[in-house]
């Protein structure tokens, strides 16, 4: 196992290609899972503001007509 | 009102922003006075032997000029979208790549040729060998051009920003590696004793390809970024 | 119409797109970790060491699949920009700008494994070799693309700007590959080729022909997913995202 990871002397290249290959991708992936986390929470506090003011019309309309 | 005629436009055009230019006579100066203190920058970088600074001479100022006339690219539309004149250009019949073209042409004369003439005069300064100097004025009358040409695509396409400055070297440069490597290699090569036609001839061509399809690409682009 | 443009037109609308992304997505990143670990497996425990790198050579498992990535990635932006100025579908649009991203991350892997590859085989972190260099050109083209659609602020005009810079690049790449090497051969004798022309044996190659196809399914993957989430924003005031964003706090209450 040890003998693995050495590979014969050129561990430290090897997995540090490998790993800047691993991080590099995995920041990729998860780079578009925030984004989208930010967007649906903007949209729902977008549509959120839109139900709040549309009730908000429809009762304040009777009381200025009355 | 019929409008008049393709040439009348050019030459109205041409006209126009030799004035404009004129006016500000101060402003070309700029550029050159750029120009001279990078050079001068390198002496005092590298030490004042001669074999040094004649090893790097031709490509210090090839990119000192190349950098000299990417900073004055950003100038090349802007008054005219500020007053208004940029979205008249668009809307005009006459088709928009040759009115472009004559623009970067008018550019091209007025902010790079002085380089390319005081390009001796730095030659003189970093001790390039005097049978190199003729190399160096073709390949900078070659290459420069080419540098107008390719920016004023970039500069379309970021002609809106405010802040466009770093974002077109960002966008010009790896653009233009090409001719940075030709012109150059062209210089060093005779300065080796070595053929330096090829990439001269390299440059040419593809100088001839952008005369003609930059004019095209920066009208494409200048009407996207107008819309 | 014929069923296959009928399709295709239908591809083009987002919510058909979104809906049809989102399905094919888990299979995606299935099929990409499976194939990309078989790979990896088959490159640092099956294959044979070099007889002239040793085991540095291992290297090759990740250096070439994303070499050859950054390049693909590049002609597919290419390819959807065109798409998107000629024929203006916003789907295309989209799918150009969500690549751009990772084929940066490809072309940097590259680069970088590129350069812990020269150490022990060059002697040195950075060789001017033809290839990287090219790759390097590749790099800025890759963030004037991204910066220019991040710089101007409406979407679409971005997208189409930065499209028609992609095409610009595609023009360029070939002089810039032909004059980079013309530069090389000028400079210094030829150096070791990291590829080497020698044919490889069976046994190392089948990896890294495993690991070419990970990166594939895993570049469509990400970029799925990137588009949804683009087409989330851009369409933001459409019936079917509100739909989907009330079913989603529904969901949760």
């Amino acid at each position: 196992m040890t003998d693995f990871f050495a590979m014969h002397g050129y561990g430290a290249y090897i997995w540090t290609a490998y790993g800047v290959f691993f991080v590099v991708l995995l920041a990729d992936a998860l780079a578009p899972l925030r984004q989208r986390r930010r967007t649906l929470a903007e949209l729902r506090g977008r549509l959120q503001r839109e139900a709040a003011r549309d009730t908000l019309s429809k009762s304040a309309l009777p009381r200025s007509g009355s | 009102m019929k409008p008049g005629t393709t040439r009348a436009a050019c030459v109205a055009l041409l006209r126009r922003d030799l004035t404009l230019i004129w006016r500000r006579r101060g402003d070309a100066l700029n550029p050159l006075l750029f120009s001279i203190i990078v050079v001068a920058l390198f002496p005092f970088a590298l030490g004042p032997e001669q074999a040094t600074l004649a090893r790097i001479a031709a490509g210090t100022i090839f990119v000192a000029l190349l950098l000299a006339s990417l900073l004055s690219l950003d100038m090349l539309f802007r008054s005219d979208l500020e007053d208004g004149s940029l979205e008249q250009l668009v809307l005009s019949p006459h088709p928009l790549s040759l009115l472009l073209a004559c623009k970067i042409a008018i550019h091209w004369l007025t902010t790079t040729l002085p380089l390319i003439v005081i390009a001796p005069l730095l030659a003189q300064m970093l001790y390039l060998p005097d049978t190199v100097l003729p190399v160096l004025l073709i390949a900078l009358a070659l290459a420069t051009p080419l540098l107008s040409l390719i920016g004023s695509v970039c500069v379309a396409l970021t002609v809106g920003m405010r802040r466009s400055g770093m974002l077109l070297t960002l966008l010009v440069l790896p653009l233009i590696v090409p001719a940075l490597i030709f012109g150059a290699g062209a210089c060093n090569a005779a300065q080796a004793g070595l053929p330096f036609t090829a990439p001269l001839l390299w440059l040419g061509a593809w100088l001839v390809l952008a005369l003609v399809l930059a004019p095209l690409a920066a009208a494409a682009a200048l009407k996207i970024s107008l819309t | 119409m014929n069923p296959l443009l009928l399709w295709f037109h239908k591809l083009g609308s987002p919510p058909y797109f979104y809906r049809l992304a989102g399905r094919f997505l888990p299979w995606l990143y299935a099929i990409a970790l499976i194939t990309g670990a078989i790979g990896l497996y088959g490159g640092l425990v099956v294959a044979p060491a070099d007889y002239q790198q040793h085991d540095s050579f291992r290297i090759i498992y990740v250096h070439v699949p994303c070499a050859w990535m950054s390049l693909f990635v590049y002609a597919f932006m290419a390819a959807n920009g065109f798409v998107a100025l000629v024929w203006r579908i916003k789907l295309s649009e989209v799918l150009a700008m969500a690549s751009a991203p990772i084929g940066a991350a490809f072309t940097f892997i590259t680069l970088v494994t590129g350069s812990v590859w020269g150490k022990p085989t060059w002697g040195t972190w950075w060789t001017w070799d033809a290839r990287l260099t090219s790759e390097l050109v590749l790099l800025f083209l890759y963030f004037g693309v991204i910066g220019l659609y991040s710089a101007i602020e409406d979407t679409r005009q971005a997208a189409r700007a930065a499209a028609f810079l992609a095409l610009v690049g595609v023009v360029n790449l070939p002089i810039v590959h032909y004059s980079v090497n013309w530069w090389n051969t000028l400079h210094q004798a030829q150096t070791v080729s990291l590829m080497g022309q020698s044919k490889m044996d069976a046994s190392m190659l089948w990896p890294l022909l495993t690991l070419a196809f990970a990166t594939h399914v895993y570049f469509f993957a990400s970029l799925l997913t990137r588009s949804r989430v683009a087409l989330l924003g851009l369409e933001s005031g459409k019936e079917w995202v509100r739909a989907l964003v009330n079913a989603r706090t529904g969901g949760r209450q």
